[in-house]
């Protein structure tokens, strides 16, 4: 939990930046009083259940709804012929949110109802009849592009393949990045390791099912009570599903119980505005657990192969990386971010990293915590530990031999600002815990991970209130902790105690345009949008006191709260005086700022993970936990500590034990938490963070994202430590105890 | 008053005497009695049809205690399984039953779910099942007919199915108090810590004579057969056996390995191959023996 000095770049004396307040939501959420998707209930509000095709690749032949709409009770039955027809852009998620004329995995929507209990919902839906056309199905990249694989969409033609693609098939896009001469740097090297990877299907597994509320008028306005990442996107999307204009709906967001990329993504919301609107009545849909792990998320399963050269000396010379990564039933699994992040940590000349985005028979994946990324880093990061291995030098040693700095080009392209990924390493390294003896059977893996982070569009409003107290709005979703911050960065630019200031998360006719929380972006740009909108605050603030005291604005400064006369002439102003007389100097005092923010900082992280294998069983046991992460500059400790945590914990689960298990129809096996296993919290030890403080100067204050890039390493830090433990490089994740021991039973 | 996990009615009652359970058992077509419901509900909520009416049997007082005779623990068929891991005296008794009864899910599981449950449930993978088992536990049943006492073993027939006749329940498990120094132990083998159902149990119980020599010793495996079994040939291998450093010989110990091994007829399912659960059983049904040995040679 310590926060390790940059004695160049410490900050100097900020007041409430860094300091770690109770979050202004805690009462509510511990007490039960937050309200989260499932909890709003509107006069004469209608339940919706949702139909879910039981075939992972069908043709709808005829959807007949009529004794379903007979039923008592039954207000609405809607199908896709109620939207209209999905085109351009939107075409995906459109029949993503129900199918049109085939399914394209199990739990795939194909038609919903509203009734006046939840009980005739499903009663429904029973009444619902479906014929299909079954059709053959893929699961694997490999049953995909396989000779004579069904294809899952007409016409799909290969982007980016050399030579241009002529038949459909169900590789959906190739992207490549490359440098250097891969045969001259193979040539160089003194060893050469290289291994095949797969990895399976994880769920983001928040906490909170989705939910979505409307009340939509006959004619055609709506207003959604969701729980999502972005109630801005919540409406884009669903206008775009609908063939709406933006403004006919005002999202209002619930409290969110987790998302994790999870919820940047429409499902039910367009469903409920339009039962809605059919019925006359609000209509509330709530997903069931099973239902979240048949349709939503998951991320991608995966099949790559690396192969790294390096000398002896522990210089890199090549390294050639492919990665075929499953996309779910519709284009666009994060293989592109993965390709861009597996080699950034590594100033390496000679490459090739080649990247396939594949449709398969399973639910559509949505972003999970640095998409992609932890994919690929597992397959590198396993590889750059068996090269230090094999040479004989540490696997810290190894990485800053190659390590990337300020100026170096990455991978991906651009050149590198500053950045803190070697304090990273070293802190690791200087880690108390990296000198703890490893007992019999135990191991001990380090891993790195690399993530862009990201900006996008943030908006704030800031109103002072007439006592001198200040609520801040923002549109973002409070998903980690992102109130805490907005409320400590106005408190230290307007100078008032943290107490004093009031955020809130508005909805989408109260506030200006926020994109989603996530890509770990929402300190960085909403806090900057907040900071501008203080900022115009001050600039107003010391123009009333100018005003009050009859001098130019030039000689009036604001210092600690106060307006103050440069040369001290006249007794200070706080805020609350001057609020108190705002009707003399101009009225009520308000400010909104809009961004596109720059100046992204990238995150870096290292982590070392100490586990015990019981050779007898297979089953692991993580024994200590140590993460080293860039922050910029940690605004509330607490919670950034937080974010990397949770980082390791998601990281541990999909190393260990996660994964979606699907039987030979394509159907899932394991849709719920027993089966489905994340980890409990005696599976874990208390992590032990290090925030790295490397302030990224694109922001006021030095912020770098902090959500994403802790999930990164974890998968090859858990591979590595269980080879150092067991002598057994194990490629295929999860590690369950089943698969250890079979590698054990192999001798 | 009626009882709606699933949306559907189902009426709920609440006797407070056997003779009344009896009654309402058998005055209704489809009719059952439950403890915790802890199975029973979430049962419910994942589509299986709901009965016409259930019986709580927690209101009967001799269904929820536990009691030491003297020269027997006698166990409500519905006391929460809580009652056992608190009582100092019956873990002192009997640490292996508690052991396997405090690994029911979590805290507030416990605080509802019974043996009771647990056994007619009748899932291989029941945690107390085995343990109950090694301590050679009685069923004490009541009918229409009045009660009679069964061995424990002999309730479970097959997943899901019991050999108790319609119309009957367990009202408590009688367990013997040991005469000798005696240990009993159960492990169970989970990817996750806690929150998880047994991949491989194994529940163990050793008494040594005078002489520190294996007077009798049984041993039950479950998740690896259709129901909870018994190892009859690690038993024997176990029988007379002679203790050097507190453990029977590596010979032996290899014998009990390859008995419960052998004793497994698993299947290939999302939790586990047959080929894992047969190895792990024969690592479990080792350390749970060797524990038991400890325990007993404190004792
Ligand atoms: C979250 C969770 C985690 C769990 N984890 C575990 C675990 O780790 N290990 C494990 O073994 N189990 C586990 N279970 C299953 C369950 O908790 C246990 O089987 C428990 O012991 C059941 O007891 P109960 O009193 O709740 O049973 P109930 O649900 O009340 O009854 C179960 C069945 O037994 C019958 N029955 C109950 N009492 C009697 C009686 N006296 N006579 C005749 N029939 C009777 C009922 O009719 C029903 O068919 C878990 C359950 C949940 C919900």
């Amino acid at each position: 939990m310590t926060i390790a000095e940059d004695p160049a770049t410490t900050n100097p004396g900020y007041k409430w930046v860094g300091t770690r307040p109770i979050r202004p939501d805690g009462f509510e959420k511990v007490t039960g009083r937050a309200k989260f998707g499932a909890d709003l209930y509107l006069p004469g509000m209608l339940h919706g259940a949702v139909l879910r095709s039981p075939h992972a690749h069908a043709k709808i032949l005829s959807i007949d709804t009529s004794e379903a709409e007979a039923m008592a009770g039954v207000k609405s039955v809607i199908t896709g012929d109620d939207f209209p027809p999905a085109m351009g852009k939107e075409k995906d998620m459109a029949s993503n949110t129900i199918a049109r004329d085939k399914v394209l995995y199990e739990g795939h929507v194909v038609a919903a109802v509203a009734a006046t209990s939840r009980a005739q919902a499903r009663a429904a839906l029973d009444a619902i009849k479906v014929t299909y056309e079954v059709l053959p199905h893929v699961l694997t990249v490999d049953q995909a592009m396989a000779a004579g694989a069904p294809v899952l969409h007409d016409g799909m033609l290969t982007k980016g393949s050399e030579p241009a693609a002529t038949e459909p098939s169900n590789v959906a896009s190739r992207v490549i990045y490359q440098g250097g001469d891969l045969d001259k740097g193979f040539a160089e090297a003194d060893v050469v390791v290289e291994h095949e990877f797969t990895t399976k299907p994880v769920h983001q597994g928040y906490i909170e099912p989705h939910a979505a509320v409307a009340d939509t008028t006959p004619d055609g306005r709506s207003t959604v009570w969701c729980s999502s990442q972005g109630h801005f996107a919540m409406r884009t999307y669903s206008a775009q599903v609908l063939g709406w204009d933006s403004g006919r709906i005002r999202v209002i967001p619930a409290e969110i119980g987790g998302g994790f990329g999870g919820k940047t993504v429409i499902y039910l919301e367009p469903l409920a505005i339009k039962l809605s609107q059919k019925a006359g009545r609000p209509v509330k849909i709530v997903m069931s657990r099973d239902e979240v792990f048949r349709a939503t998320g998951p991320t991608s399963g995966s099949r790559m192969t690396a192969k790294i050269g390096a000398t002896k000396d522990g210089k890199i010379t090549a390294a050639d990386v492919h990665l075929w990564f499953e996309a779910g039933a519709y284009a666009g699994s994060p293989v592109g971010a993965a390709a861009m992040c597996c080699l950034a940590p590594y100033k390496v000349e000679n490459f090739t990293i080649e990247g396939f985005d594949v449709v398969v028979n399973k639910p559509r994946v949505a972003a999970y915590r640095a998409p992609g990324a932890p994919i690929s880093g597992f397959a590198v990061e396993s590889v750059m530990d068996e090269i230090a291995k094999s040479i004989g030098m540490d696997p810290i040693e190894f990485r800053l031999a190659n390590v990337v700095e300020e100026g170096d080009t990455a991978t991906y392209g651009p050149k590198f600002p500053r950045i803190g990924y070697k304090e990273t390493l070293e802190a690791i390294k200087n880690h108390p815990n990296y000198q703890e003896p490893l007992g019999p059977n135990q191991g001990r893996g380090i891993a790195v991970g690399f993530w862009f982070n990201a900006g996008m569009n943030s908006s704030a409003t800031v109103n002072v209130n007439e006592d001198g107290t200040v609520n801040v709005l923002t549109g973002s979703p409070d998903i980690g902790g992102s109130r805490a911050s907005m409320a400590l960065m106005a408190a230290e630019e307007l100078g008032v105690d943290v107490a004093r200031i009031s955020p809130n998360v508005a909805d989408t006719a109260t506030v200006g345009f926020n994109d989603v929380t996530g890509g770990s972006r929402t300190t960085l740009a909403t806090g900057g949008a907040v900071v501008n909108a203080c900022r115009m605050i001050i600039e107003d603030l010391r123009g009333r006191a100018a005003k009050q005291w009859d001098v130019a604005a030039d000689q009036v400064e604001w210092v600690d709260g106060q307006a103050q006369m440069v040369d001290g002439s006249q007794p200070p102003l706080s805020l609350a005086d001057i609020a108190k007389g705002w009707a003399r100097t101009g009225g009520p005092i308000a400010a909104s700022a809009s961004l596109n923010a720059r100046g992204v900082g990238a995150g870096f992280s290292t982590q070392m993970c100490d586990l015990e294998v019981d050779p007898e069983t297979g089953v692991v046991t993580i024994v200590r936990y140590t993460t080293a992460q860039d922050a910029g500059r940690a605004i509330h400790p607490s919670y950034v500590e937080g974010q990397f945590q949770g980082g390791v914990a998601q990281g541990i689960g999909w190393a260990l034990n996660e994964e979606y298990v699907h039987n030979a129809d394509g159907v899932m096996e394991n849709a719920g938490f027993l089966d489905y296993r994340m980890p409990v919290a005696s599976d874990l030890p208390m992590i032990d963070t290090v925030i790295v403080e490397v302030p990224n100067p694109g922001h006021p204050y030095g912020v770098r994202g902090v959500g994403e890039v802790g999930i990164v390493p974890p998968l090859a830090a858990v591979a590595n430590a269980v080879d150092s433990a067991t002598g057994k490089r194990i490629c295929h994740l999860p590690l369950s105890p089943i698969r250890i021991l079979d590698a054990l039973l192999e001798g | 008053m009626t009882f709606n996990p699933g949306g559907l009615p189902v009426k709920y009652f609440s006797p407070s005497t056997i003779e009344e359970a009896v009654e309402l058992l058998s005055s209704g077509p489809n009719r059952r009695v439950f403890a915790g419901a802890t199975d029973v509900v979430p049962q419910m909520r994942s589509g299986r049809p709901a009965p016409d009416g259930l019986i709580d049997l927690k209101g009967i007082e001799r269904l929820i205690s536990v009691t030491d005779t003297g020269s027997m623990w006698v166990i409500g068929a519905a006391a929460p399984t809580v009652r056992l891991t608190s009582n100092p005296a019956f873990v002192a008794s009997f640490p292996g039953l508690a052991e396997a009864s405090g690994l029911i899910g979590s805290d507030q599981v416990q605080s509802r779910s019974s043996l009771g449950g647990n056994l007619c449930n009748s899932s291989p993978a029941a945690d107390s099942v085995p343990a109950l088992f090694a301590n050679r536990a009685r069923a004490v049943i009541a009918s229409g007919a009045g009660t009679r006492t069964i061995a424990v073993q002999d309730v479970p027939t097959g997943p899901g199915r019991t050999s108790l006749a319609p119309g009957e329940f367990i009202i408590e498990f009688e367990i013997d108090r040991p005469t000798t120094n005696s240990g009993d132990a159960y492990f169970r083998l989970t990817p996750r810590t806690e929150m998880d159902i047994a991949v491989v149990g194994a529940g163990a119980r050793v008494d040594l004579d005078g002489a520190g020599t294996i007077s009798s010793a049984t041993l039950a495996l479950g998740a690896v057969a259709p129901t909870v079994v018994r190892v009859p040939d690690a038993e024997a291998a176990l029988l007379g056996a002679a203790l050097t450093n507190g453990a029977p010989s590596d010979d032996v110990l290899a014998a009990v390995a390859a008995a419960a091994s052998a004793a497994c007829n698993p299947i290939d399912d999302k939790r586990g191959t047959i080929k894992y659960r047969r190895h792990v059983a024969g690592v479990l049904a080792r350390r749970s023996i060797l524990a038991a040995i400890a325990r007993a040679s404190a004792a």
